[in-house]
């Protein structure tokens, strides 16, 4: 029976748990991966660390230059955890979208509640640009929410289905866009270039205040989503199976959807939109670690943070001096690798 | 097919084992049952008959809990389907709707594991209980060999037969399933009655499915219900409810039956146009 | 074609008689007129009808009269030509996918042309009229082939679904990518942003002279398609049983979606639900014989843009919307409305 599973009971069967096979070693590799990218992240730039001297600092072990303590604790490290934090809310958004529509081509940025977000957000700088920056993140969470509230509402009838939401969802999307393009179309250029490197997803000049921002929503809500895991599995099957297992179908649904959207929400709230992350790592999970979201789950948010702090190093060496904004680079990446799923899925 | 040896518990009873009153069923507003009563009989095979749109399906999903009436209710062991946590339905009534789909690349070991669903828990996510079931409807359904291949790569028969499993690890005394031989080929229409013949002739447990063919019907089923637009035309057990009179009140077609040569249960022959012995060999 | 047809005419609603769906060809063309008559004296300087017909017929080269001739015919012409292309592209393209909730938007086609001109203009600067044109098709061809190959491979064919996230995530992309470009040059971003949203002001006669050409030989080849495609709508097996090289139909059908769409998105950039609107519209007069709907699809989708452009002014006179957004905002609600009624779970 346990030859693709891990089972973990304690003794008086208090506790059972079961899990791929693959997932503690697959686990252990992309923390290894992520690192090692973290670091080379922390050193590249304007001013050159060597990885070692990375490392000793972040220890806190002394070096023989005191300036790698600012360049990295201040100006560095919060950047590249940001980014990871945000890849790994983004996965997991988009790998609780993908059971609940059961579809694997849905991700939060195609329906609409990344569209949501950047409404709100780029109102904000566009008509309002001597509002703080701590605003922001407030006013695109905001948007998210109201867009996701608007899908779901509108995509009712009898019950909610997921063919429904994913069109419905694109609908929600366009006029959102539509508004945007307003904001883009009358705006001062130069907040209108502001609002597009954030609509791009940037983690250019994030500092802890960022990452103090984004921890709570991911501290409440990645363990929810590891909680609700098992929901995903029943999920999956389809509403009358999922149903006459004994799944409250409305009620799981329901708070997998609000877990998706804070996850989302948050990551767009404090970087803008980054694309298609959402929707690479549930996949390269699943053949990682196969179906059952158990497993999947963290898995595929380890794959995010990789994706994105990959991304983020990529989009600042390129071209450099010039910084692409990572978004980009995970649209670059993401959109080739959504047309292949297409085919892939091609029977589905 | 692998034998069934009971390790389950025993799941005969006496009484019905779901009875309706006044369960009125519609969609959208559209009544399709109108205050039916009835009474499923604990420990058979029970076929719901009809022709397409008759309401069947309607009924089963009724049954299932998985639609909810406008009035009446379904009775579970004299409580009302909709007084219990759905979870408590679902251990003890399982359903299997018409042709679902599995997400891509699930293995059948994952899909029947997870029948084990309602049996589970926040902290209790994978017992030795759980472990066991699956087990013994993996072997049972004589999908062992096959468990750990994905879904898709299956024939129509064996996906048919994962999904039964999925049903079995359930493990409930109640078992709907809705034309669950449909888009199969005939060998294994037969393998999948004859599979579920045998989880109630071994298990005693209650199995009530919809059936397309008639014939297929009166030789497994112990208990006929026909159905003619949302109203029950006739039920009781196949020698009784299968004349001449009630295939052409349900179904609008001139009939004979006689007696199946194998399984002397009655079977239908449709009279039609090029019926005449005589003709026929010109 | 003779079974073909016979079995049409069966198909066919009866109570939509000749005279029927004539009278509403010719609302529509009097609305049509009525719109670009109000739409040529509205504006920034109120001019009243006479002076409109006096500039028209008796040109004698005040400021009024060039600003009719310059300004604001040209405006009216190119949303009723754009209008008409986007209407009848997403007509065909209804037909061809069997799919209520195709449009040259939607499905990516306007966004493939709409980056194609934006990566040419952060290259090369402003273009003419002639080469963003043929840019936009090559970018709305690519697009369109990409959409259309992923929406139909696979065992069960196309699928609504299928088709729309493929559009969908193509119009994430190109986005996307349009972003990036914008934000390394902001040069490009000036120019274009406003063509970007969609709009038919600020463009010349010439422009529209230049286009045109490549409307009208779309328009014809969609109205001659217009029995077969009303085979298609029945399905391809259908259509194939009926004698149809269906191949054939729907590849050149496909060349008059792309030279519409194409011609439409670098007259006035990327105006999105012209296409999916329409048609519904129009089948309530017509029902779904491609001969009537196409040109009934032609006019009201002029009239309908011409409207809209006419709305995108005045609501936040002096100032005013790019008449793509003005779409945008009544169509994705359309867009909704329709995907919860036509589509079940």
């Amino acid at each position: 029976m346990t030859n693709s599973w891990i089972v973990i009971r304690t003794q008086k069967s208090l506790l059972s748990m079961r899990i791929d096979r693959r997932v503690p070693w697959v686990l252990l590799a992309l923390i290894i991966m992520t690192l090692m990218i973290m670091v080379i992240s922390i050193g590249y730039g304007e001013y050159p660390i060597s990885p070692l001297n990375v490392i000793k600092t972040i220890l806190g072990l002394s070096t023989n230059n005191p300036d790698y303590n600012f360049v990295i604790h201040t100006l560095r490290l919060p950047r590249v955890i940001t980014a990871f934090l945000v890849g790994t809310a983004l996965a997991i958004a988009g790998t609780i979208m993908q059971g609940l529509t059961r579809n694997p081509l849905a991700a939060p940025e195609i329906i609409g509640v990344e569209a949501g977000a950047g409404l709100f957000a780029v109102t904000i700088i566009v008509l309002f640009p001597s509002v703080p920056v701590f605003f922001l993140p407030i006013a695109a969470f905001t948007g998210a929410f109201i867009a996701a509230a608007l899908v779901y509402l509108l995509a009712w009838a009898n019950g909610s289905s997921p063919i429904r939401l994913i069109l419905v969802g694109i609908g929600v999307g366009a006029i959102a866009s539509a508004f945007t393009s307003v904001m883009i179309t009358f705006g001062e250029i130069s907040d209108v270039s502001q609002a597009l490197v954030w609509l791009a997803g940037s983690v250019y000049g994030r500092t802890w205040e960022h990452v103090q921002a984004l921890l709570p929503w991911l501290i409440l809500f990645i363990p929810a989503s590891l909680l609700l895991a098992r929901e995903l599995n029943t999920l999956n099957l389809g509403d009358e199976i999922a149903r006459g297992l004994g799944s409250r179908v409305e009620w799981q649904r329901g708070l997998l959807l609000i877990t998706c959207v804070a996850l989302s929400g948050a990551s767009v709230a404090a970087v803008g939109t980054i694309g298609f992350v959402g929707l690479m790592a549930p996949h390269l999970a699943r053949q990682l670690v196969g179906n059952a979201h158990e497993g999947l789950v963290p898995t595929s948010a380890l794959v995010g943070g990789l994706i994105v702090s990959f991304s983020d190093l990529l989009g600042r060496s390129l071209f450099a001096p010039i910084e692409l904004p990572c978004g980009v680079v995970t649209a670059a990446v993401g959109a080739p690798y959504f047309l292949y799923l297409l085919y892939r899925n091609r029977n589905a | 097919m692998a034998i069934i040896t009971p390790i389950n518990s025993d799941f005969t009873h006496s009484e019905p084992a779901l009875t309706t009153r006044k369960l009125t069923l519609a969609y959208d507003q559209a009544i399709v049952l109108n205050e039916l009563d009835l009474a499923i009989p604990s420990g058979k095979i029970t076929a719901l008959v009809g022709s397409n749109g008759c309401g069947k399906s309607t009924l089963l999903r009724g049954l299932a809990r998985l639609l909810k009436p406008i009035k009446g209710t379904v009775y579970l062991d004299s409580a009302s389907i909709f007084k219990l946590s759905t979870k408590e339905v679902a251990k003890r009534l399982g359903m299997l709707p018409q042709s679902p789909v599995a997400p891509e690349g699930l293995t059948v070991r994952e899909l029947v594991a997870q029948g084990r669903y309602p049996h589970q828990g926040w902290l209790q996510q994978w017992s030795e209980e759980d472990e066991n079931f699956t087990k013994q409807a993996l072997a049972i359904t004589n999908m062992t060999e096959l468990a750990e291949r994905p879904l898709d790569s299956l024939s129509g028969g064996q996906r048919q037969r994962a999904w039964i499993a999925m049903a079995l690890a359930q493990n409930t005394a109640i078992l709907l399933l809705d034309e669950p031989t449909t888009f199969l080929d005939l060998a294994y229409q037969i393998e999948i009655l004859d599979l579920l013949y045998d989880l109630n002739q071994v298990e005693g447990r209650t199995i009530i499915m919809v059936l397309h063919d008639l014939n297929q019907a009166c030789r497994y089923a112990d208990f006929v219900i026909a159905l003619r637009q949302g109203q029950i035309v006739a039920q009781g057990i196949p020698a009784d409810v299968m004349t001449e009179g009630t295939v052409r009140e349900v179904f609008g077609l001139e009939s004979r039956i006689v007696k199946d040569p194998v399984a002397g249960t009655p079977m239908c022959i449709p009279i039609s146009r090029r019926s005449h012995p005589l003709t026929s060999n010109h | 074609m003779n079974t073909s047809q016979s079995y049409l005419q069966q198909q066919l609603p009866s109570k939509r008689s000749h005279s029927f769906r004539l009278l509403g060809l010719i609302v529509g063309i009097l609305l049509l007129v009525v719109c670009s008559l109000i739409s040529l004296t509205l504006g920034a300087a109120d001019i009243s009808p006479d002076v409109v017909w006096r500039a028209l017929f008796a040109f004698d080269g005040s400021t009024n009269h060039l600003i009719i001739t310059t300004v604001r015919l040209p405006r009216v012409l190119i949303a009723s030509a754009v209008g008409a292309a986007l209407a009848v592209a997403g007509s065909l393209m209804q037909g061809l996918t069997r799919n209520a909730l195709a449009d040259p938007g939607i499905l990516g086609i306007s966004a493939g042309a709409a980056l194609a001109v934006v990566v040419s203009t952060f290259f090369w600067g402003s273009l003419s009229v002639q080469s963003y044109t043929w840019i936009a098709f090559a970018g709305g061809t690519i697009a369109a082939i990409v959409v259309y190959t992923l929406g139909s491979v696979g065992r069960n064919g196309m699928t609504p679904l299928k088709l729309i996230l493929a559009g969908a995530v193509l119009s994430y992309l190109m986005s996307a990518l349009t972003t990036g470009i914008l934000i390394l040059s902001q040069r490009t971003l000036d120019e274009i942003r406003f063509w970007l949203a969609g709009s038919v002001a600020g463009r010349d006669l010439d422009s529209l002279v230049q286009v045109l050409p490549y409307i009208v030989v779309g328009l014809i080849i969609a109205f001659s398609l217009s029995k077969q495609i009303t085979a298609l709508t029945l399905g391809e097996d259908v259509a194939k049983g009926l004698g149809l090289q269906i191949g054939w139909v729907k590849a050149i059908a496909a060349v008059a979606v792309v030279l519409l769409a194409g011609s439409a998105v670098s007259l006035a950039g990327p105006i999105g639900f012209i296409g999916l609107v329409v048609p519904h519209i129009v089948r309530f007069w017509v029902g779904v014989d491609y001969r009537w709907l196409l040109p009934y699809a032609a006019i009201w989708g002029a009239m309908l843009l011409s409207l809209a452009d006419l709305a995108a002014r005045l609501v936040i006179k002096p100032q005013e919307l790019p008449v793509g957004i003005m779409t945008a905002l009544v169509g994705a609600p359309f867009f909704i409305y329709l995907a919860r009624r036509k589509i079940k779970s």
